[in-house]
């Protein structure tokens, strides 16, 4: 079980209970447990950036990471997927299960693991390439070469990110001729495409306007009911709008946990607290 | 300083500074204009003066500068009287006080022959094997030009006849002579050895017999070829026979129009472009050079390119970014500053000497001593530039790839691509346009190259182009020629120079329009691999 420690010395001794015990409730409320991240500490050379999480992420939920800039809440995201790997001297304590084994394990294939757990970035980045190439892309590299297999997971992917009404007639154009909003639905059919178990979204409206942001939304809300998202976000409201459950880190640490309706509406803790009402962020 | 005197020096700066910029670029539009003028210039046809001096001699020419005598030495003019065969030499200054008469009359031709340069004067006689076929100036001439092109095409039958059919006997001759000197060391039984030296002995002689005859009938060609003959007579009245096929081109051009004019200027610019050089290169086309510098610059970008961007991914992908990768990245820059000659030195001992001397020993000793790839040729001309122009597209891929952003390839990452599926499919792609400008660069610097040229391959005449109907149509072991060194060679080297300089400058022209031209083609698609996926993003 995580023990969550807060990093004000002069916190007492009941409000850490109480916040035990309310992260061990939200742990408890999530029984079949698609990501099970157990005691991870992450470290950049010497800095710990993540100091021992345990959280479970719910199957077809949305959750959200909120939490104030360089809290780790990306880190943590990006340990889901190994990308944490690309980037020199990353080392990890803790253990992450993906449905039954440890992502960490070594007969797990590192590229077999993002295909199941796909990301969308902060900033779109559609690859230099037409429409249809974008999509394509992902089962491309896995193994699917018939062109009629292909245009359809294309179409379907494209439907599934509400994009395929505006791109249908021309699918062959530079992606990057695309809109903000666009590029990002573009990226969000990309992950699609590999059929994955999980989508994590690291801040994806962070560069969109509020109707982009609101059609990212609206099918978010929409994907939930076949695949398990998680989505950092330092917009309290859009976590409050589209997620199930709430994470609220700071400085590297858990600090709450727990269904969104209640971590907002009455939070445990203080800091989370104080975050939530903008005192601080 | 008071704000006006600050004021003043930033204007001043601003001054300096464009005021380099513009005398840079008059400095080389001037340049550019001074070649393209002169080279231009050489095909117009000009008109005709006779002249008549005070010591009663007569010269005829076209008026090519003349001097206002400023220096001390009165006015003068350089005309080029051409008849080389008669005077000498084909200029001449005339000082303007020896001027008795001046004319410029309608019948004055100018010749332009295969043979000893321009002739310039009047044709008095056309004969048949010593029977004359027209007498009256009228009559010759209307006969003249059906017989000057009947001869042209004939001359191209029999150079035709000499390359094809005869050249074809004579590699057969050589392939024979070859599988001789194998079997003559081959280790075989003496009678086995016997019989089969019968069979290519055998062979040879119904070759041999072949060339003889094919040899008979390129002689009675020839014999043909001459029949007819031109009776030719300087303005002075002295007269000279040759055969007509040597004459290229007749003209009067104190009766031309503007539109006969151009079309022979036109006619001489396709002839510079497309024929073989004469006469020493001083005169014709140089169609080998062109094709030479064309050929020896695709086959060093076929080379450059692989290995530069090879290399260049291994130092921006795939290296730690440490201290002996920054040392490589310095050696690298360096080695771009590195004298071109010393290339060649290197390309001579390493390609030349090394390289194909063993590739002589494994795969031609057949016909050592004489080398194959033993000696400069246009493949060791080629991989000598791409050594040279190596470091330009290793730095231009490098800064291709790294313009590449790092979000794009962790993109392809979280895709479950690996790094390599990720450089191939995205990254490289994304590079091209870098990739394309090093080639630009790389071209721009090969095609302009002489001296590593000079020692591995490159020769004042070439026999034969490296492309040809023989097998294996590819000779990269053959010495080429090359539109920079044939420049050195018409402008410095040539028995000629006075009458070769323009044709420096066509060279020169043509040497900027061909750089300027790949330069061209490499930048258009680049331009359009950028724009393919470079619409205006967000």
């Amino acid at each position: 079980m995580a023990t969550v420690e807060t990093t004000n010395g002069n916190r007492d001794e009941r409000t850490k209970r109480d916040a035990n015990e309310f992260t061990d409730r939200a742990i408890l409320t999530v029984e079949k447990p698609v990501i099970d991240v157990q005691n991870v500490s992450l470290f950049y050379a010497e800095t710990q950036a993540l100091h021992d999480i345990s959280l479970r992420i719910a199957i077809h939920q949305i959750t959200a990471f909120i939490g104030p800039s360089g809290c780790g809440k990306s880190t943590l995201l990006r340990c889901f997927n190994r990308m944490n790997d690309l980037v020199d001297d990353v080392r990890i304590e803790g253990d992450i299960h993906f449905q039954t084994a440890s992502i960490f394990a070594p007969d797990v294939d590192v590229n077999t693991l993002r295909r199941q757990i796909g990301m969308v970035f902060q900033k779109s980045n559609p690859f230099p390439k037409s429409i249809y190439e974008n999509v394509a892309y992902g089962p491309r590299i896995h193994g699917l070469s018939s062109r009629s297999e292909l245009d359809g997971v294309v179409e379907q992917s494209l439907r599934q990110a509400a994009l395929w009404t505006e791109v249908k007639d021309r699918l062959e154009e530079s992606a990057l001729g695309l809109s903000g909003g666009q590029q990002q639905r573009l990226c969000i059919a990309r992950a699609l495409a590999v059929d994955p178990e999980v989508i994590l979204l690291d801040e994806p409206c962070s560069a969109l306007d509020p109707i982009a942001t609101a059609k990212i939304e609206e099918l978010m809300a929409e994907l939930k009911t076949e695949y398990t998202m998680v989505i950092v976000t330092h917009n309290m409201q859009q976590a409050s709008r589209v997620s199930d459950f709430t994470a609220f880190l700071y400085l590297g640490r858990l600090i709450e946990y727990g269904r969104t309706k209640e971590l907002f509406v009455q939070p445990k803790k203080k800091e989370t607290a104080d975050y939530i009402t903008g005192r601080f962020g | 300083m008071t704000v006006a005197r600050r004021r003043f020096m930033g204007e001043m700066m601003s001054w300096f500074t464009a005021s380099s910029v513009a005398l840079l670029l008059l400095l080389i539009v001037g340049l550019l204009g001074l070649i393209a003028w002169n080279g231009v210039a050489h095909f117009w046809p000009r008109g005709l003066i006779e002249f008549e001096l005070t010591d009663g001699s007569r010269l005829a020419g076209e008026l090519h500068e003349s001097n206002d005598g400023a220096f001390g030495s009165g006015a003068r003019m350089r005309i080029k009287t051409g008849n080389r065969d008669f005077t000498g030499s084909d200029f001449r200054w005339i000082p303007e006080s020896e001027i008795a008469l001046r004319e410029n009359p309608k019948d004055l031709f100018l010749m332009e022959r295969a043979e000893w340069g321009v002739f310039i004067g009047r044709i008095t006689g056309l004969q048949k094997d010593g029977q004359p076929l027209a007498r009256s100036p009228e009559e010759i001439g209307d006969t003249l030009p059906a017989l000057l092109a009947s001869k042209r095409a004939e001359r191209e039958r029999v150079e035709d006849f000499e390359r094809r059919q005869i050249g074809d006997v004579n590699v057969a001759i050589e392939a024979l002579r070859l599988r001789e000197r194998a079997l003559a060391r081959a280790d075989l039984p003496g009678d086995q050895k016997k019989q089969r030296l019968a069979v290519i002995e055998e062979e040879l002689s119904v070759q041999i017999a072949h060339y003889e005859e094919l040899a008979g009938a390129l002689d009675r060609m020839r014999r043909a070829l001459a029949a007819e003959t031109l009776v030719i007579e300087n303005v002075e009245g002295r007269e000279k026979v040759i055969p007509a096929a040597d004459v290229i081109r007749v003209l009067k051009p104190n009766e031309m129009g503007w539109r006969e004019r151009f079309g022979v200027f036109a006619s001489r610019g396709i002839e510079f472009l497309t024929d073989e050089p004469r006469e020493s290169n001083t005169e014709g086309g140089v169609f080998p050079a062109i094709f030479g510098t064309v050929m020896m610059v695709l086959l060093m970008s076929v080379a450059v390119t692989p290995f530069g961007i090879i290399a260049a991914v291994y130092l921006r992908e795939y290296a730690k970014e440490d201290f002996v990768v920054q040392l490589v990245r310095i050696a690298v820059n360096n080695l771009a500053g590195v004298p071109s000659i010393v290339f060649g030195v290197f390309g001579l001992g390493f390609f030349v000497y090394l390289m194909g001397g063993n590739i002589d020993r494994l795969f031609y000793s057949d016909a050592l001593p004489s080398p194959t790839f033993g000696t400069g040729g246009i493949l060791w001309g080629s991989l000598t530039l791409a050594l040279l122009t190596v470091p330009v597209v290793i730095v231009a891929t490098e800064e291709g790839l790294a313009a590449v952003p790092r979000a794009v390839r962790e993109g392809s990452r979280a895709l479950g691509a690996t790094q390599f599926e990720t450089l191939w499919r995205i990254v490289l792609p994304a590079a091209g346009p870098g990739i394309l400008t090093g080639l630009v660069l790389a071209i721009g610097r090969a095609a302009g190259e002489v001296a590593p040229l000079m020692i591995v391959g490159v020769v004042k005449l070439a026999p034969s182009l490296p492309v040809d109907h023989h097998f294996p149509f590819v000779h990269l072991e053959r010495k080429f020629m090359h539109l920079g060194f044939h420049i050195f060679d018409v402008g410095f080297q040539s028995p000629n120079v006075e009458a070769a300089k323009p044709l420096v400058f066509a060279t020169a022209l043509l040497l900027v329009g061909l750089v300027l031209l790949m330069n061209l083609t490499g930048i258009i698609t680049r331009e359009r691999l950028r724009r393919r996926y470079r619409t205006s993003a967000v």
